[in-house]
């Protein structure tokens, strides 16, 4: 802050505490003829006004409140560019990127300065560091037989991942069941974790212009034949000859490629809907499924953690 | 004059209202003045570009339907809050901000930092339906935004005014960008907002 606007707030906010508290003082003195208690003299509807002093309490109150003022503009910051004898400063506001929160932050605990935030992380830090420090050594099998680790997941599942996957982990259209055992990218431990930490995003180009009307009802027809369901065998046939296209994907045998997040077409689970008209609906106009990243948010050993509480919802039952 | 001077301002209404203008502007010239003029209420975050047209749009929308009523921007420096939605908001990401939405009700979560954190699918689907994803949500369903069309047509009005309040758009950005948003949905719009939320901060 230039020294004109420091000296712009100092000036004003001395100024009119002084101001106030002549004020006050003033208003304390009977500088009236009148008598304390005696009337001033005039009357509305028979209310009369008594040259009363003003309350102790509330005297005594405005006091105490010039008091505690000058205590605070004296340890905390308050004027202009004095910091306050205490170096007290709610947190870095100046940064301009991420980097420069970091360095401030560093800055700060090297040099031992007061900032209040970065003291209640540091406190958090000390505090709840090593129990995810013992936890991320852990395997992610092991974290999914961990009780303890497993409620921390689940915390962390609650409060990241249940807007997407719901609070039952169940899922919802267009966001996978996580209970299921199906998983699209892969359902080994260091799989799950690459998903969380990484993100994916699946791409189901439309077929519409490639198949017309005609195909795109043959191939979902076939498609779902796959899954042993009782579908028309001559649309299922047609559907087979173009089934090629998708081979590149979801495999020859429909049996998807965890490497590409195409989904296994022959089970039963079906994320964007298992009707005739739902699996039209994916081959027409393709899917865009995006799995945000978490590493920058949560770091890895929360990611771990989640890892083996979804690893977990993925077992048989002890 | 009697000697009970206050007598002066009991008695004279005009100058009542001139002596209370300049007791409560003080502690406006104090607080807010200086902030005009202060590096960190107008330095922009290193990564900060102006919204697009659409996400322009999308902003306006944002404020028609009131979700600032129940969704604060405002991350503060406090550990329970960036734990869960990040690093706190700083200064410099509301510069150009006019009105800024910060808000001051939470019955939704916060949002200044929701930016790429789900898919544009998501936003979608939850528009639609917020209980389509989030059974245990509050939030009404916003299904009008996806049939209603932009016009575009006061697009660059609107850019311009941003412009002169400071916002470094250029007369090339501005060009055409009513046609450019003309035909979007109000939803792709919204969308396209909030898909930009807290992410200039890197």
């Amino acid at each position: 802050m230039s020294s004109f606007w420091s000296g712009w707030i100092i000036v004003l906010t001395l100024g009119t505490l002084i101001a106030l508290m002549i004020l006050l003082r003033w208003n304390m003195k009977n500088y009236t003829d009148v008598e304390e208690g005696e009337s001033m003299g005039h009357s509305f509807d028979g209310i009369e006004e008594l040259n009363n002093p003003l309350p102790k309490w509330w005297t005594i109150l405005f006091w105490a409140c010039f008091v505690w003022g000058f205590l605070y503009l004296a340890f905390y910051p308050g004027l202009g560019n004095f910091q306050g004898l205490l170096g007290w400063k709610s947190s870095n506001q100046h940064v301009l990127s991420l980097e420069e929160s970091r360095e401030a932050t560093e800055r700060a605990r090297e040099q031992g300065l007061n900032v209040q935030y970065d003291r209640e992380i540091r406190r958090a830090e000390d505090e709840f560091g090593p129990i995810f420090q013992q936890y991320a050594q852990l395997s992610i099998e092991e974290i999914a037989h961990n009780e303890d680790a497993l409620r921390v997941g689940q915390r962390l599942f609650l409060q990241n991942c249940s807007q997407c996957h719901g609070s039952d982990a169940r899922g919802s259209v267009g966001f996978p069941n996580l209970t299921d055992g199906v998983f699209s990218w892969g359902g080994e431990p260091e799989q799950i974790y690459t998903t969380i930490m990484d993100g994916r995003q699946a791409q189901m180009p439309a077929f519409l212009e490639q198949f017309g009307e005609q195909g795109i009802t043959e191939v979902a027809t076939y498609v779902l034949s796959l899954s042993g369901r009782t579908v028309d065998r001559d649309l299922a046939r047609a559907g087979e000859q173009r089934f090629v296209v998708c081979a590149a994907c979801h495999g020859q045998d429909g049996k998807g490629n965890t490497a590409m997040g195409a989904p296994n077409l022959t089970d039963s689970v079906w994320l964007y809907g298992g009707s005739q008209r739902a699996v039209e609906e994916t081959l027409r106009y393709g899917r865009n499924g995006v799995m945000p990243q978490w590493e920058s948010i949560l770091g890895e050993d929360k990611v771990k953690i989640l890892s083996g509480y979804i690893y977990s919802l993925n077992q048989p039952s002890e | 004059m009697s000697k009970n001077k206050h007598e002066f301002v009991e008695k004279h209404v005009g100058w009542l209202a001139v002596f209370a203008i300049v007791a409560i502007s003080i502690g406006g010239l104090v607080e807010i003045t200086p902030l005009l003029f202060q590096r960190q209420v107008n330095e922009p975050v290193q990564n900060l570009t102006p919204y697009t047209p659409l996400q322009l749009e999308g902003r306006d929308i944002y404020i028609r339907e009131g979700c600032v009523g129940c969704h604060s921007q405002m991350i503060r420096p406090l550990r329970h809050e960036t734990e869960r939605y990040g690093h706190y908001s700083v200064a410099g990401e509301s510069v150009w901000e006019f009105p800024f939405l910060w808000g001051s009700k939470r019955t939704g979560p916060d949002l200044a930092r929701v930016g790429e954190r789900y898919s544009d699918e998501w936003h979608y689907v939850h528009l639609m339906d917020p209980r389509a994803v989030v059974p245990e949500s509050n939030m009404p369903g916003f299904p009008w935004l996806a049939e209603r069309e932009l016009t575009g047509e006061l697009t660059e009005r609107k850019m311009r005014a941003f412009q002169r309040l400071g916002v470094p758009y250029t007369d090339e950005d501005i060009e055409g960008a009513g046609s450019e948003v003309a035909g979007k949905t109000e939803m792709e719009a919204l969308i396209a907002y909030l898909q930009t939320l807290g992410t200039a901060l890197k």
